[in-house]
């Protein structure tokens, strides 16, 4: 339970550091690094990175949002479309990072478990 | 098996990232679209208009005071600096819609959205859109190094600030499409001017015309398009005297149409591009100033084509909208005059069939064969091989059509005369307008302006009004170029242009009023051969009446006048139809809408149903009308909407009226009354099902179109506006005023104005779409003429451009 809390504020940590010197995937990056180094156990490998990136994204995208009456976020929502719910539009982000991010995890995981033997 | 896992979820992670990170199909590329760090999110934002920003080159500094409709207020300390500025400011709020003109124009689009657009793009291309901005800049460069010099400061500007931008910055449209922006050049504002003689002048039915010359002969087609409507009400007054004129009309040569058969042409710009605008005299006007008004029927987008700005140096001061991608001023005011704008419809675009020898390098002219050039277009398409179109030109210009474009001729093809492919200074036409201090500086700056032709409305504060009709016009002999001539004759090339002095002009006329509505530019006694380019009838004549109809004018006048609604047009057709139709047979269904339509007073209003009816009713008549005229096989043009009502009531037995089906029956223009209003009964019930009623409102449904197909995210539907083509209001559903200004004479001139969108090019900023409600209803903003450069009460924000050291 401690390595997921560790994992979770790590991964997020990591990623917010990365994305100052990589582009969007830096997300990735940040989940492979922390599954390599804090390792987790079953669905925990792919739900705490997955979790974290949705989290830092939801509320990311929120805070940017927010700030400008989510004039922007209702429009894109009509464009993909999520019905013009700018709330839809942060969960859908959150879960394309969180995705992007566990799958990577899950790919750690099993490349540390090689090194290992 | 760990070995599988391994692989697996390898496979996964990079599956995953090449999805996110790829455009597929119309779906961005979705990590890189949606992160917050540099997706959309970013976008959701204000615009930054305040502190200091350093760019490269400037001579001093540059104040740029923002008003409350985010209007820039540009000072600068000189020409060079404040065309820096004006680039810079068009490209940080308008970056995309500024270059994703500029590819429209040149044919890359599918460079941007792949093979889709690759038939656009052969037909800008063909048409010589580039080549047209290489003889403007050729031109440039022999004779107005000055000019250029400005254009260059403007392109400096453009990528001083594109240069500052990170990925995350881009607009958000480019995050959409997934590419960025290049670097300006001023071949891109030589691009954007031909892409406005595109849109304003480069209409023409020359090859329609042939194929219906062939088809009806030509009694029949002279009755369908005469060269004169059987009123005038012109734009240069009938009473001119023209006895200056000492150049005569080019003397006619035995010379006969090309009577080939046309299957299909080249897309056309939408034919209700137009405008009004109008001057009162002092002693017409209320307050003894005269007035001035404009409004430019464009298209209506998002972002708007317009952007408004003030631009001035000590030695002068400008205000009103610009384009991007254009420099200065286009539609405004200075401190001494005003000015605007109406297309004035010329026929500056003819056709040529040349025969080529049988390899195609040489064609035949005056009994002897003359090299070919040749221009290889190279059309980058997204994710696919470059597409190479060889484009062959002759002196007529560029041969658009040929075995390798829309026509199977072997050894032939239709060249293409056309005024944009000239050359030519249309920008100095406007940097010298944003100058001038008078009527002599005004018609001096006019001098320059080759196409689009352009009625030039005027207004001074010195108490003087004017209008010319502004653009090289070949000296034509009478019916050149209305269908297609043979390219070897050269006795069918242009001999001459008419004399710029003697284009047609009013100053100061006796009825204390110009004014312009892309009618009939002169009536028959003007000594050039002016060819009916499908001149509007309606707004000119409502236009001309109000300002006959009282003494004097006063800017109240002039708002009520651009948004009048009165229909003309169903004035002049209607009574008479409900007169003449047998109604007897109606059912009960059918007699309420026809008690509708009869009780309406030919008002547009958004809450009438009389407009709807008369729409639908209209166009089923107009239908059937000219049933003879719908041909897949040929390219044909039916006859304009003046003719066809006036042959519905003076030739009401005449054979067009009969339908080609009914073999059996004839029909006469009585009968079609009645089949088309049971028609568009019919229509108007399903209408009323699908949308509740047909009021005006529901029925047209105005709305403003993001610049991408009018992708509904980024767009505006259902604008409470009323108005039609033909209507002064002329507000159709994706078409109208797209810029209404008035502007009073006194000293400082008082203006106001507003137009459908906003001052940001940024569908996240709260300025994208902010003038459309007021704009609908009829309302203005003013215009804040800052005298000097002090902020005044209503400045919001100041941002100081500096040198950079």
């Amino acid at each position: 339970m401690k390595n997921n809390i560790i994992n979770f504020f790590a991964t997020i940590f990591l990623a917010f550091i990365l994305s100052f010197v990589l582009p969007w995937w830096s997300v990735m990056t940040a989940a492979l690094i922390t599954s390599l180094f804090i390792p987790l156990k079953k669905a925990s490998v792919f739900f705490v990175p997955f979790l974290a990136i949705l989290v830092f994204w939801a509320v990311y995208s929120f805070i940017l949002s927010s700030s400008n009456d989510y004039t922007l976020a209702k429009r894109i929502a009509v464009l993909l479309p999520l019905g013009g719910n700018p709330y839809v539009l942060m969960l859908v982000t959150g879960i394309v990072g969180g995705l992007a991010a566990g799958i990577t995890a899950v790919f750690g995981k099993q490349f540390a478990a090689l090194a290992v033997k | 098996m760990k070995y599988a896992k391994l692989i697996v979820s390898f496979v996964l992670t990079i599956g995953l990232f090449f999805t996110l990170n790829t455009k597929l199909g119309s779906i961005p590329p979705i990590g890189k679209f949606l992160n917050p760090y540099s997706g959309i999110w970013q976008n959701e934002s204000t615009e930054s208009i305040s502190g200091n920003v350093r760019i490269p080159g400037l001579k001093d500094k540059v104040t740029v005071h923002y008003d409350e409709q985010l209007i820039p207020h540009v000072f600068a300390q000189n020409e060079s600096d404040l065309y820096k500025a004006q680039g810079y400011l068009t490209a940080k709020h308008r970056l995309w819609q500024l270059e994703f003109q500029t590819f429209a124009a040149s044919g890359r689009l599918s460079e941007i959205i792949g093979e889709k657009a690759l038939d656009y793009d052969r037909t800008e291309r063909r048409r010589g859109m580039g080549y047209g901005a290489d003889q403007a800049i050729a031109y440039m460069e022999k004779y107005d190094k000055e000019t250029l010099g400005y254009i260059r400061d403007y392109a400096d500007g453009v990528n001083a600030y594109i240069s500052q931008l990170k990925p995350e910055d881009y607009p958000v449209e480019y995050k959409l499409l997934d590419y960025k922006p290049e670097a300006w050049t001023p071949k891109k504002t030589a691009l954007l001017l031909m892409y406005m003689t595109k849109m304003l002048a480069g209409n023409d039915d020359d090859l329609e015309y042939t194929n219906a010359l062939r088809l009806l002969g030509k009694d029949n087609f002279d009755l369908l398009f005469p060269d004169f409507f059987d009123i005038t009400d012109p734009v240069i007054p009938k009473e001119t005297d023209w006895s200056f004129i000492n150049v005569p009309q080019t003397p006619l040569p035995n010379s006969k149409a090309v009577l080939d058969t046309i299957t299909e042409t080249i897309s056309k710009p939408n034919p209700d591009n137009g405008s009004n605008n109008w001057a009162v005299s002092g002693a017409k006007s209320a307050t003894g100033n005269p007035i001035l008004a404009n409004d430019p029927h464009l298209g209506l987008n998002l972002p708007s084509i317009w952007f408004v700005m003030q631009l001035s140096t000590p030695n002068h001061n400008a205000f009103g909208a610009t384009i991007p991608g254009a420099l200065s001023v286009i539609s405004g005011f200075n401190q001494h005059i005003a000015w605007g704008e109406t297309n004035a419809t010329r026929d500056v675009i003819d056709w040529y069939k040349v025969e080529f020898n049988e390899d195609r390098t040489k064609y035949k002219y005056d009994g002897q064969w003359k090299d070919v050039s040749i221009r290889v277009e190279d059309i980058k398409i997204r994710g696919k091989e470059n597409y190479k179109d060889t484009v062959l030109y002759t002196h007529h210009g560029p041969v658009v059509y040929d075995k390798n474009f829309k026509s199977d001729m072997e050894l032939a093809g239709y060249a293409m005369k056309w005024i944009g492919h000239g050359g030519g200074n249309n920008q100095k036409t406007f940097l010298e307008l944003n100058k001038a201090k008078n009527y002599d500086d005004y018609v001096q700056a006019l001098q320059y302006w080759n196409a689009p032709a352009q009625n030039f409305v005027f207004a001074s504060t010195e108490g003087d009004i004017a209008l010319w009709i502004q653009g090289k016009f070949p000296n034509k002999w009478e019916g050149q170029g209305k269908f297609l001539m043979d390219g070897s004759n050269p006795e069918n090339d242009w001999q001459s242009y008419i004399p710029q002095q003697f284009n047609a002009h009013t100053k100061n006329p006796e009825r204390g009023f110009v004014s312009s509505a892309n009618q009939h530019p002169v009536d028959e006694n003007y000594p050039y051969y002016v060819f009916n380019d499908g001149y509007e009838t309606y707004r000119n004549r409502v236009i001309n009446d109000y300002f006959n109809s009282k003494e004097k004018f006063s800017v109240e006048d002039f708002k009520n006048l651009h948004n009048n609604n009165y229909n003309l047009k169903a004035a002049e057709i209607v009574p008479y139809m409900l007169e003449h139709m047998d109604a007897s047979t109606l059912s009960k269904e059918e007699k309420v809408i026809y008690n509708e339509i009869k009780t309406w007073k030919f008002n547009n209003d958004i809450n009438e149903v009389g407009p709807s009816i008369f729409r639908q009713w209209y166009g089923k008549l107009y239908n059937l009308v000219w049933d003879e005229l719908d041909s897949e096989e040929l390219e044909l043009d039916s006859p304009f909407t003046y003719q066809t009502i006036y042959l519905l009531k003076n030739h009401s037995d005449h054979k067009f009226m009969d339908i080609v089906e009914t073999e059996d029956k004839v029909e006469t223009a009585k009968d079609l009354f009645l089949i088309a209003f049971k028609e568009a009964s019919e229509r108007l019930i399903e209408i009323k099902k699908e949308k509740g009623d047909y009021t005006w409102l529901k029925y047209k449904a105005t709305y403003a179109g993001h610049l991408l197909q009018a992708l509904p995210a980024f767009s505006r539907f259902d604008i409470p506006i009323g108005g039609d083509r033909n209507i002064v209001n002329a507000t159709s559903e994706n078409h109208g005023p797209s810029w209404r200004m008035i502007v009073e004479m006194s000293s400082p001139p008082n203006a106001i104005g507003i137009y459908p969108g906003g001052q940001s090019g940024n569908p996240g900023s709260k300025y994208y779409d902010n003038f459309i409600d007021d704009w609908a209803a009829g309302k203005y903003h003013q215009l804040n003429f800052l005298q000097s450069n002090q902020a005044t009460d209503a400045i919001m924000s100041t941002q100081t451009l500096t040198p950079e050291n």
